[in-house]
């Protein structure tokens, strides 16, 4: 409601072109300036409540960059603004300078160079791992370029050296639905490396797996920085220190404190709000 | 990934030599003396091409529900209309032999005191027109209904609903005698079509040929779309429709593409229908219908394009036979086969095979 009442107000301004005559073109991404995302004076209300609350969060090119909280502090609602799954209330969202997330939907904002990989591992459990990469793959994503694919062998050779990467050759013709937790974990992670974006958005990647697989995932996430912006979301906080990156802390929906891992634990405010003390100790 | 690729061309092979079969078999034993014990007589020809357009059908509903996940209701709205596309070129065949002789119009016409064509039955007379209509009408319906649909991101039992609809409401305009397409009689009495005489037993040989080499045709399109990465990205959208938009697949337009194209399949297993039976009349847009063709393709199992086939086939077979012995009995039995597979064999006959590959690989691999 709302939204719609925004729209025709903003049809009878008469200091700017109606929106919908602004070309929707995807446009290149420019990361000239340094910052990958920005996002700014953002607001989401769900029913009254209020999940995103004017939040501001920018994030450099190549940088690795951790986001924790409590839940329901909005982590996920933000992932879904960047992705194109919800549409914010107020504010704006860009990626580079040039492209405006807020007026593409998500096939576009993924084609852009923006991957996601989802709380819960969501790889397609009736294709083979091969096929989960293939799909993945960067590159033509129309129906009829789709139907034409065919794989030559540098491609084919691209799938399984990712294969090789994620620990999964010997399971590349396995249906992804008969992996184990930490191994669908693997195969997405694969998945979006296979797509190649200029920046990657990280729910929870370290759940369900072990020790030694989480010290394999900490060294993967910081190589794949430095080329891409990465942000991660994570509830395990011996993960967030192995990261060795900045670290937001978001709670109601707001940035509540930014900075290293040990300023972060050395925060008044950061420690009431988890542990419930700080202030009144 | 090689294995895989050579056990599912393995499939298409045994299957299209299984069809190559069916046609030469036919042919052969219908040509056989009447007395001799492998005649097949012409009524058998006449059933079993009439069951190769239901398995085309079956096809076309197995492409968007067992690979896409899009379960249609409706899909007998797309073959009727093929079958009106087909009728209405056969009506114009008729010329002046009809009841009343008029050259111009339809018997149903002239009794309804029209006096002369209504504009959408312009054309017609031409061969080559209506077969652009029998595919085009259908393929354009679909295309206009799932563009609204899809891009609303209208799923699953809601989708199904609303194809049901679609059928029904076709249904009740179709038997509108003002709609021009001759009511509830619908449209019949055909003499020839392509200059060939429809009570030929030769013609009818040659429908039955024509209707086995559409399924095959049809067929191995549908095999060819299945096996690309169009194919894979369709059970991606079946299993995972927002995993694939957040890959940057425009989830709704492969839905559309191939929505349009599996209407189209139908409007042509509609076009061999009509000349076969002789009929075609508002029923056939009947709700019932349609769900009985997903019924076809849950027998005979979705997600494998042979399933689809088996199960038009196995099933029709039955019906024929069942409504011939005990003709009561029939809805009961199909209700009651329809339990048992969805209990006992979720996938389908089709299922059993891929069950028995399914061990086979867990044994190989706990052999390594």
């Amino acid at each position: 409601m709302n939204n719609d009442d925004k729209y025709y107000k903003s049809l009878i301004k008469r200091d700017r072109v109606f929106e919908f005559l602004i070309p929707k073109v995807v446009e290149d991404l420019d990361l000239s300036h340094g910052t990958a995302l920005y996002l700014e004076n953002i607001s989401v209300n769900f029913d009254g409540f209020k999940a995103i609350n004017k939040l501001n969060f920018y994030v450099n090119t190549g940088e690795l960059r951790c986001l924790i909280g409590p839940n329901g502090a909005g982590k996920t609602t933000l992932m879904d603004i960047v992705t194109g799954k919800t549409r914010p209330d107020t504010g704006s969202a860009w990626f580079g300078q040039r492209i405006n997330l807020l007026r593409m939907d998500e096939a576009e904002i993924a084609q852009a160079g923006i991957g996601r990989k989802f709380q819960k591992p969501s790889v397609f459990e009736n294709l083979s791992v091969f096929d989960n990469l293939e799909l993945s793959m960067e590159g033509t994503r129309s129906v009829w370029s789709t139907y034409r694919a065919s794989l030559n062998s540098e491609t084919a050779e691209r799938i399984e050296a990712m294969a090789g990467t994620i620990n999964l050759l010997k399971q590349l013709n396995k249906n992804a639905g008969l992996l184990s937790h930490g191994q669908k974990q693997w195969l997405e992670i694969g998945m979006l490396i296979m797509q190649n974006p200029s920046l990657l958005l990280i729910d929870e990647p370290a759940a369900g797996m072990t020790h030694q697989e989480m010290d394999k995932t900490v060294e993967l996430l910081q190589a794949l920085s430095g080329e891409r912006a990465v942000v991660v979301v994570e509830h395990d906080m011996e993960f967030v220190r192995a990261l060795q990156s900045r670290v937001t802390v978001l709670h109601q929906g707001s940035v509540l404190a930014e900075g290293s891992m040990s300023d972060i634990q050395n925060d008044s405010e950061v420690m009431r709000v988890y542990l419930g003390t700080g202030s009144s100790s | 990934m090689s294995i895989r690729a050579g056990k599912s061309r393995l499939s298409t092979l045994l299957f299209v030599s299984a069809v190559v079969a069916l046609l030469i078999s036919v042919t052969t034993f219908n040509q056989l003396p009447a007395d001799h014990e492998l005649h097949v007589g012409n009524y058998m020809v006449g059933l079993l091409g009439k069951y190769l357009t239901y398995a085309i059908l079956a096809v076309a509903v197995d492409l968007v529900w067992g690979y896409l996940g899009i379960l249609s209701l409706g899909h007998a709205a797309f073959f009727a209309l093929g079958g009106y596309g087909m009728g209405m070129y056969l009506m114009r065949q008729i010329g002046d032999r009809g009841v009343y002789g008029n050259p111009e119009l339809p018997d149903f016409m002239v009794f309804l005191n029209w006096t002369e064509l209504p504009w959408y039955w312009s054309g017609f007379d031409s061969f080559a027109f209506s077969a652009l209509m029998i595919l085009l009408v259908p393929g354009l319906l679909a295309f206009i209904f799932g563009w609204f649909a899809f891009r609303s991101r209208v799923n699953g039992v809601y989708l199904s609903i609303i194809t049901q609809a679609l059928t029904y409401a076709l249904m009740l305009a179709f038997f509108r005698n003002e709609m021009g397409f001759g009511g509830n009689n619908g449209l019949t009495d055909f003499k020839d079509l392509l200059g060939f005489d429809l009570r030929s037993e030769n013609v009818r040989l040659g429908l039955f040929i024509a209707s086995g080499v559409a399924l095959l045709l049809v067929y191995l399109l549908c095999d060819s779309i299945l096996r690309s990465r169009l194919g894979k990205v369709a059970i991606a959208i079946r299993d995972a429709e927002d995993r694939t938009r957040f890959l940057g697949y425009r989830v709704e337009r492969v839905k559309l593409a191939l929505f349009t194209l599996s209407a189209m399949i139908a409007g042509l297993a509609g076009a061999l229908y009509v000349p076969q039976v002789g009929i075609i009349n508002p029923g056939e847009f009947s709700p019932l219908n349609s769900i009985e063709v997903v019924v076809w393709v849950a027998i005979g199992g979705r997600g494998a394009l042979y399933g689809a086939v088996v199960g038009a086939l196995g099933v029709n077979y039955a019906k024929t036979w069942f409504t011939g012995a005990y003709p009561e009995a029939w809805l009961f039995a199909l209700g009651l086969l329809f339990v048992v597979v969805t209990l006992l064999l979720p996938k389908g006959i089709a299922g059993l095979r891929l069950r028995r590959n399914r061990v086979q690989q867990r044994q190989a691999e706990s052999n390594v």
